[in-house]
């Protein structure tokens, strides 16, 4: 007969103000086995945790209750509290009176009594649990990046110090993501490239470091510290061991109508191309899309201007298998697509530009060499309006648009603004917003600065429409709401504060990862405080904006975090698995096969075992094993198998079964 | 401090049993956040939470039944977004069949349901209940799987 003690967490007054901790502890002292009850105003703090220490010991119990906050928040610290005093971790289990109970109910009496089922619940599986031993798997000691921008980089960089090998997989022909395209750095004003670029050199010139680039992740496999991961090699047409990066292939190749996707689309480049200067790595690729040699055969200029012979024609996609201990997604943003704002007239002026373009225009190495002109005519343009929040706050009945913050345009339009004003002080600067949102170090001084000291012209209210005119500018209809009329304003330019939503490979490789994400497609967090650059999946860790909006700093902080994280697990020679895996009973399996087939992860294997028969006969029989390691839990088999011989340790059959039947009660 | 018994003699109202399987990366933390949002849904629903809902068992939708429970929900992550790639395929195989006999013996498809919510659908697991419960308030209470047998341990 099990001992149980029961501890009752009042949690301040979060548990205590809607549930009477007393009562409940007192109907669980009477359940079958309890010795002991009691209740505490925070379990979880030292002293909570000391006296469920000192009554393990004490009470010589042998198994533990605790009603407080969701297993999710505080189940391994009761765990370890446990193992400490003595008893085995698995011992003890958690009723959830906090989050599905206080927190969802007003009345007392009702949460009361929803506190006692659920307690009883968690005393009947705990009269039916046994201890549990984990047991342990090697950690492959190599880390994936997936995703070369800041967020990627910094993570690979901060690994690959602590010793441990990472690649960066990147599906571009270079890393440095979006920071590469961006020209100045709020509210530093410094350059974009002048920070990021040596950091991408670094990531190339690093041992531990492997960069590649022109690939994606096709498949995953396995599970913390042992992942076994596709990446494909998309063939760039040129080997990467050959190029020297030279560039004279993209001055020779005569396709020259492409457009530059590192620009935006506002300029052209060429077929065979290294999309910038300061690539890493800088290796030629050429885009089967417009190549004339690739499509009809007939050109071959490259590869005849090739001093290095790294033009292949033939090459083709290789797929490599690798293995690694912790997998890191950076898959970052990308700015929503303006079509759908037609309003504001995006795709019926080239004057119409995103925040990005915008961004290139100002570049010195954009396609105009950093001069403010319009793309229409090239002419520079003397009034500029600026639309915030273009996709971004939408309500959520909203056909388009997301309804949240994407945090970083308010500072960016006052870079934006603020640049344009010190660069051609003659050129007027509007900017419509909703609310301007600077929370962040020196953020709300450079704010004022573009206001007072620039003299930037921000009203608060929404363009309703941009209307292009005959004479080539812009007529920008909004509403000020402070001087509550309508305004006109004839702009020759007009700059959208696109919203940013997270990369289109984020949900399938989520899929992939079997890690959770939210209605918008950014990866949740372990938990949002106090593990925030986990994924809920063991071995997976998060970086930049594929968790949410942020700005470069902020990118930063979490990518070293993540980091941190990664190197955490990597340095151990060991883990421990989760115990709570299948067994299979070998008496009673008649040896089917159904739960192999149905196991997602190959732990389940087949083989003969002898057994004693009737009259000291031997009798040889085909029977199921799980490889504990291997095995992660999800309980598939236990279902399938018709004469249930497999159960899950942790949550057996009739664990559950004690549960419904205490709630049923 | 009148609790448990008083207040279901002073309220004549019915209130089902409702025991919910949820599994524990999606909707368990789905659940959590209903709380964290300070979401109110009704408490009769008592949630038991399951690694995956592929891990439940018809039997103990059925041991739910015989121990009078007047409806039983079944929550996993969406189609395709598993922890364990494709337990909640085979959940939703498996909870079809057993719903249809179900039915067929009598326990209408009010009181049974499988739906899906993720670990951010704090809102939709209270609609969801609000729903369910509900729809099993209307039904009434169930007798039709109760063991006798079970009875006499009460």
């Amino acid at each position: 007969m099990q001992r149980i003690g029961v501890f009752v967490c009042h949690c301040g007054t979060n548990i205590a103000g809607t549930v009477d901790v007393k009562a409940v502890a007192d109907a669980l002292g009477k359940e079958n086995g309890v010795v002991y009850s009691t209740d505490y105003t925070y379990m979880c703090s030292a002293s909570g945790q000391q006296l469920i220490s000192d009554a393990i010991k004490e009470k010589n119990l042998t198994g533990v209750v605790v009603c407080s906050c969701s297993p999710r928040m505080h189940e391994k610290t009761f765990r370890t509290c446990a193992e400490r005093a003595g008893i085995n971790p698995y011992m003890l289990e958690i009723a959830n009176i906090r989050e599905q109970d206080s927190w969802i109910c007003k009345d007392m009496p009702t949460a009361t009594e929803k506190a006692i089922a659920l307690g009883k619940a968690a005393v009947a599986k705990v009269t039916l649990n046994t201890p549990l031993t984990a047991g342990e798997a090697p950690v492959t000691k190599r880390a994936l990046v997936i995703g070369g921008g800041i967020a990627g980089i910094q993570t690979a960089l901060d690994i690959a110090e602590a010793g441990f090998p990472v690649d960066i997989v990147e599906t571009k022909p270079t890393i440095g993501g979006k920071m590469a395209q961006l020209d100045k750095t709020f509210p530093t004003l410094d350059c974009a490239a002048c920070i990021l670029t040596p950091r991408m050199v670094e990531c190339g010139q690093n041992d531990n470091i492997r960069i590649l680039s022109y690939s994606d992740v096709t498949d995953i496999k396995g599970f913390v510290g042992n992942f076994t991961v596709t990446i494909k090699r998309k063939a760039r047409y040129v080997d990467e061991t050959k190029c020297t990066g030279c560039g004279e292939c993209t001055e020779k190749c005569p396709q020259k109508a492409v457009p530059n996707e590192f620009n935006l689309g506002l300029n052209n480049r060429r077929a065979i191309y290294i999309p910038f200067a300061q690539a890493v790595p800088k290796i030629a690729t050429i885009d089967p899309n417009y190549c004339m040699k690739l499509k009809s055969g007939k050109c071959g200029v490259c590869s005849m201007v090739c001093q290095a012979k790294a033009i292949d024609y033939n090459a083709k996609d290789i797929y490599i298998e690798e293995k690694y201990g912790a997998i890191i997604a950076a898959t970052g943003y990308n700015p929503i697509d303006l079509s759908k704002f037609d309003e504001f007239a995006y795709s019926q002026s080239k004057d119409v530009v995103s925040s990005l373009e915008f961004e290139r225009l100002m570049n010195a190495a954009g396609p105009t060499g950093g001069a403010l002109l319009r793309p229409s005519d090239g002419k520079p343009p003397k009034t500029i309006v600026f639309v915030q929040c273009v996709g971004s706050r939408c309500s959520a009945d909203a056909v388009k648009g997301h309804e949240y913050c994407s945090k970083i345009c308010c500072m960016y339009t006052a870079k934006h603004a603020i640049l344009t004003r010190d660069h051609y002080p003659d050129t007027d600067c509007y900017v419509f917003y909703i609310d301007v949102r600077t929370p962040g170090k020196n953020f709300d001084e450079f704010y004022r600065r573009a206001v007072e000291q620039y003299g930037v012209h921000y009203i608060k209210g929404m363009v309703g429409k941009v209307t292009p005119q005959g004479d080539g500018t812009l007529d920008v209809q909004g509403s000020d709401l402070i001087m509550d009329k309508q305004v006109h304003i004839k702009a020759d330019m007009v700059v959208l504060a696109a919203s940013i939503e997270a990369d289109k490979t984020a949900r399938p490789l989520a899929t992939m990862l079997t890690a959770s994400m939210d209605t918008n497609d950014f990866f949740t967090e372990a938990h949002p405080k106090l593990r925030p650059v986990e994924s809920p999946t063991a071995g997976v860790y998060l970086s930049g904006c594929c968790q949410g909006p942020k700005d470069i700093p902020d990118t930063v902080a979490q990518a070293s975090a993540a980091a941190a994280k990664v190197i955490g697990l990597l340095v151990k020679d060991k883990l421990r698995n989760n115990p709570c895996v299948a067994e299979s009973n070998e008496e009673m399996c008649n040896g089917c096969s159904q739960c192999e087939n149905v196991c997602p992860y190959g732990a389940i294997t087949y083989i003969e075992k002898d057994f004693r028969g009737p009259n000291r006969t031997t009798i040889t029989r085909r029977v199921a094993q799980v490889n504990p390691a291997v095995c992660q839990g999800c309980g598939a088999c236990t279902v399938t198998c018709p004469s249930g011989a497999m159960d899950l340790k942790g949550f057996t059959n009739k664990e559950i079964m004690a549960e419904v039947d205490a709630i049923c009660r | 401090m009148p609790v448990t018994e008083n207040s279901s003699e002073v309220n004549n109202t019915f209130k089902p049993k409702i025991v919910a399987f949820c599994c524990n990366w999606c909707s368990y933390a789905g659940a959590d956040l209903a709380g964290n949002n300070r979401l109110e849904y009704p408490a009769d629903v008592k949630i038991i939470r399951i690694p995956c809902s592929c891990r439940l068992n018809p039997l103990f939708i059925l041991r739910a039944f015989q121990r009078g429970a007047d409806g039983v929900i079944l929550c996993g992550c969406h189609p395709g977004d598993c922890h364990y790639t494709s337990g909640n395929y085979f959940a939703r195989r498996r909870m079809t069949l057993l719903f249809s006999m179900l039915n067929f013996m009598g326990i209408e498809k009010g009181r049974t349901r499988v739906e899906w919510v993720s670990a951010a659908e704090g809102a939709k697991f209270a609609k969801t209940m609000h729903d369910f419960v509900g729809t099993v308030t209307k039904l009434g209470e169930n007798k039709r799987l109760e063991d006798l047998r079970c009875k006499t341990t009460k």
